[in-house]
């Protein structure tokens, strides 16, 4: 029943999009495509807040391969997954319906908008083999197509081009994944495979190509390469979707396939994916510091959110390998609260990013500035959006890393000594993280929102308009509920983690003041309520305080100039100064960041020039030998195309022959 | 069934294979191309038997497209085709006969081999019809690519589709909307191929298709 009403649901999204190839181009199509994608997709999160608590609900249709059919399902981690999409679908249609009025050629974003939401719902609920690849491959081609979609800009189809072969690379790993899975007998459904676990050398594999092949969508290091490029090409609310949902799409097919499919799973499986999740947590929040592009900042802190993630879920793997459920249980709740709270405050940021670009026509931090005050309710979105991922108390970031963290902390009781001195040091690591996630919101917010405008498009630039605000708004207010709140999502996350853990964190969804105890009474507890009046306290202490007892007598001394003495806005601390120390620390080494002073000589007037020049490692070590290797095949089977008929003639009977030898000769 | 019955049909059988390995020997057109015709009479002969045999009337179809198609029609156009050309003179070979014979029955012993394991549990008779049936798929192919000539080609790959309408009649009959295809997926070969060759003759003289390469430019 709940899984029908979706896929009617999912119908309607389509023939959306069939309506909108066709009426794209009137006036009023925006907001009536943006209306049903939100209508819709309210549907969806009513049918997966129906599924969380529910018995799995079936159905299959006989389309697709004879025999096979389509089969699709809501069990409770569906349904988790299925929730983040169509909320995630929900607020960034209603921000479209303003964002998408000036939008200059709608006809080619709406029609693939409603057409992508309902691959990502698709994918959910798929519960076979070829529905699955079909519906993912479905995904990769519309969120493609809005990439592509401003392609008037050079760079936008360069980014397009690289995630195409990237999604192709991911789906080109799955369907092998899947047919291991199938095993010789073809059993495609998934109930199927999860009757007969493959045996433990196949399992390695499936679990390693599912790694890798869903990693690329989710943006795992060095695979990420394509999500900084493709992010911010697509429009901004596509871009929220992007980042913020179609990654957790991948970390849902990740999760199906490494807790639900191949049955038990090696630790030392797991403990690849902490030390995987760990690297591209770190890379990922230092790619993000050099950025000054505020779309591709956010990109690349999706990339760190991914490996904190991927974190959680190797600790659940590793905790449920050696039989420890308690920890397991809160280790897959870490990570799914965290996915579900990174597509909140990502879907937040990118919105509110958005909004900048509109309102000023750039993305680079240098040129903006001031904006807190001609864009005052977007800039507050902005912060809190920008607190909880830095994972700031009383907010919902910090509910999620700080369960994260507890259960690293659980991971001296494991019995692999690895393990042990594996999984403190990618807390460290992740803790390193964290406070560079701060770092880098401090230059993103103060860049963008503080100090004076540094173009003419910054100061003149206009607050955007209601129903964009109100969807920014609404993420704001599930950030704060979710942050002084956390356990009420925890209930909800129990069944899902009950399925992959065989075990779930106890708490009780109607008891307010409730602390989250993640492992006994005795152990560490945290309750958002009590810092967030803490926090209220201790500012209104602080405020009565300056109130009472500043004294009031008049001094009189130069006007302080702010730290910048010239009229000039651009003589302002940028992002690019406030990212130098932490640039001189880590990417000398890890980027080859190269300092170049080209000062003019004494009694010259030229103006004096400061560069930075830095290189991609993952570019240079993983992409460009492979592009190198397939260059040079290309070359040695060029000749190929021009040879005789006769030749192609014989080759084709050579082959003929050679198979039939191999036929005749093989047992 | 009298034991003569299949026997007639493994003779039959046998038959094409002989005559797919003479249309390797010959090198002048004329003789190729009743060769040719006497092949696809031998199929036709075969095929009409096992319409008595498999009481398969749709096989009767299929004989007679046989007959009038490639005993008559083509063979006809062909030997027209070649007078008009003026080229009624020795074909060249580039492997030359005598390896080309050896590789043949080289491919006939593959085919046989292949068809002992592949299909052990299938009629003794049946499976030979099958392996005959391969063999002059193969040496069909052998043909296209030893000959330059593009006539031969075409007979090549007419005689390629013998060996084809063999395999599906001998064991159990295709479905006759298959057979008629396939028929005129040889006719339209036949035309195509036709005018092809008329083609390249009027631009370059000949009918060798080594001329073809120079003019693609990739030659000096």
């Amino acid at each position: 029943m709940l899984v029908a009403v979706t896929l009617f649901g999912v119908a309607l999204l389509l023939a959306t999009a069939c309506f909108a190839a066709l009426a794209g181009a009137r006036p009023w199509a925006s907001a009536a495509v943006y209306g049903i994608c939100a209508l819709m997709s309210a549907i969806g999160l009513v049918c997966a807040g129906f599924g969380i608590g529910a018995p799995p609900s079936v159905i299959s249709l006989p389309l697709g391969l004879p025999t096979i059919g389509m089969h699709f399902r809501i069990d409770a981690l569906a349904a988790v997954f299925l929730a983040v999409v169509d909320l995630g679908g929900l607020v960034a249609s209603l921000f479209a319906i303003g964002y998408g009025r000036r939008e200059r050629d709608p006809q080619k974003v709406l029609p693939f908008y409603p057409a992508f939401l309902a691959g990502m719902n698709l994918v959910v609920i798929a519960d076979d083999a070829f529905a699955f690849l079909l519906s993912w491959e479905f995904m990769s081609l519309m969120s493609w197509a809005l990439v592509v979609s401003h392609g008037r800009i050079h760079e936008n189809l360069r980014a397009g081009l690289v995630y195409i072969l990237m999604a192709s690379l991911g789906t080109l790993l799955l369907l092998p994944a899947f047919a291991l899975l199938a095993g010789s007998a073809g059993q495609f459904a998934f109930s199927a495979m999860r009757a007969h676990g493959p045996n433990s050398t196949v399992a390695l594999a499936v679990l390693s190509l599912a790694l890798i092949g869903a990693g690329s969508k989710a943006g795992i290091f060095p695979l990420h390469a394509w999500l900084p490029l493709a992010h911010p090409a697509a429009p901004s609310h596509v871009s929220a979707l992007m980042s913020g949902i179609m990654t957790k799409v991948a970390v849902y097919v990740f999760i199906r396939i490494a807790f639900d499919l191949v049955g038990p799973v090696d630790w030392r499986f797991g403990m690849a994916v902490i030390a995987v999740g760990g690297i591209t947590a770190l890379l990922g929040v230092l790619y993000a510091l050099m950025q000054h592009d505020l779309k591709r900042l956010l990109a690349y802190h999706t990339v760190e959110n991914i490996g904190i993630i991927f974190v959680g879920l190797g600790l659940a793997l590793v905790f449920r390998a050696d039989g420890m459920l308690a920890a397991a249980a809160l280790a897959a709740s870490a990570a799914l609260f965290h996915v579900f709270n990174h597509s909140l405050f990502k879907s937040l940021l990118f919105f509110a990013a958005g909004a900048v670009q509109n309102a000023t026509n750039t993305r680079d931090m240098d040129k903006l500035g001031g904006l807190i005050r001609v864009m005052p309710k977007t800039a507050i979105a902005f912060l809190i959006g920008a607190a909880a991922i830095s994972a700031l108390p009383p907010l919902n970031g910090f509910a999620s890393e700080w369960m994260v963290f507890q259960a690293i902390f659980l991971s001296s009781n494991l019995p692999q000594w690895g393990l042990r001195l594996l999984t403190p040091s990618c807390g460290a690591v992740l803790a390193l993280s964290a406070a560079l996630a701060a770092a880098c919101f401090v230059k993103a917010f103060g860049a963008t929102f503080l100090g004076r405008p540094r173009s003419d498009e910054a100061k003149t630039a206009k607050e955007t308009d209601k129903t964009s605000i109100l969807a920014m708004y609404i993420l704001v207010a599930i950030c704060v509920f979710a942050g002084i709140a956390p356990f009420v999502f925890i209930a909800l996350l129990a069944p899902a983690v009950n399925l992959l853990t065989a075990g779930a964190m106890q708490v009780h969804p109607l008891i307010p003041w409730q602390p989250l105890v993640p492992v006994a009474g005795s152990h560490n507890s945290y309750s958002g309520l009590v810092i967030l009046v803490c926090l209220i306290a201790a500012i209104a202490a602080t405020a009565l305080f300056v109130h009472l007892f500043a004294n009031r007598i008049t001094r009189r001394s130069d006007i302080w100039d702010c730290g910048h003495p010239e009229d000039n806005p651009l003589t302002q601390y940028t992002a690019a100064s406030l990212a130098q120390p932490i640039r001189r620390v880590f990417a000398s080494v890890l980027f080859h960041a190269r300092e170049t002073v080209d000062m003019p000589a004494p009694g010259d007037t030229r103006a004096a020039h400061f560069c930075v020049t830095m290189r991609d490692p993952a570019w240079d070590k993983f992409y460009v030998p492979p592009a190198k290797l397939v260059g040079y095949l290309a070359d040695r089977i060029n000749p190929l195309q021009y040879l005789t008929i006769r030749r192609y003639l014989g080759i084709v009977f050579l082959t003929l022959v050679l198979l039939l030898m191999v036929l005749a000769i093989w047992e | 069934m009298i034991p003569l019955v299949p026997d007639i049909a493994h003779f039959l059988a046998g038959l094409l294979v002989l005559l797919s390995f003479v249309q390797l020997y010959q090198s002048r057109l004329p003789p190729l191309i009743s060769i040719f015709a006497a092949q696809s009479l031998a199929l036709a002969t075969f095929v009409a038997w096992q319409a008595q045999i498999q009481h398969a009337p749709h096989l009767v179809i299929t004989a007679g497209i046989t007959l009038i198609f490639k005993v008559m029609i083509i063979p006809l156009a062909l030997h027209g085709l070649i007078r008009s050309l003026k080229i009624h003179r020795t074909v060249e070979t580039v492997v030359g006969i005598g390896p080309a014979m050896m590789t043949g029955m080289a491919l006939v012993g593959l085919s046989m081999a292949l068809m002992m394991r592949t299909s052990a549990a299938v009629d003794v008779v049946v499976r030979e019809d099958i392996a005959f049936a391969l063999s002059v798929v193969l040496l069909g192919l052998l043909m296209m690519v030893t000959r330059r000539n593009a006539v031969s080609q075409a007979i090549g790959f007419m005689s390629l589709e013998n060996g084809l309408v063999l395999a599906g009649t001998g064991a159990k009959g295709m479905p006759l909307v298959v057979e008629i295809s396939v028929a005129f997926s040889v006719l339209i070969a036949f035309i195509v191929v036709g005018i092809f060759i008329f083609r390249i003759r009027e631009r370059f003289d000949t009918v060798d298709i080594a001329v073809l390469d120079r003019f693609r430019g990739e030659r000096p």
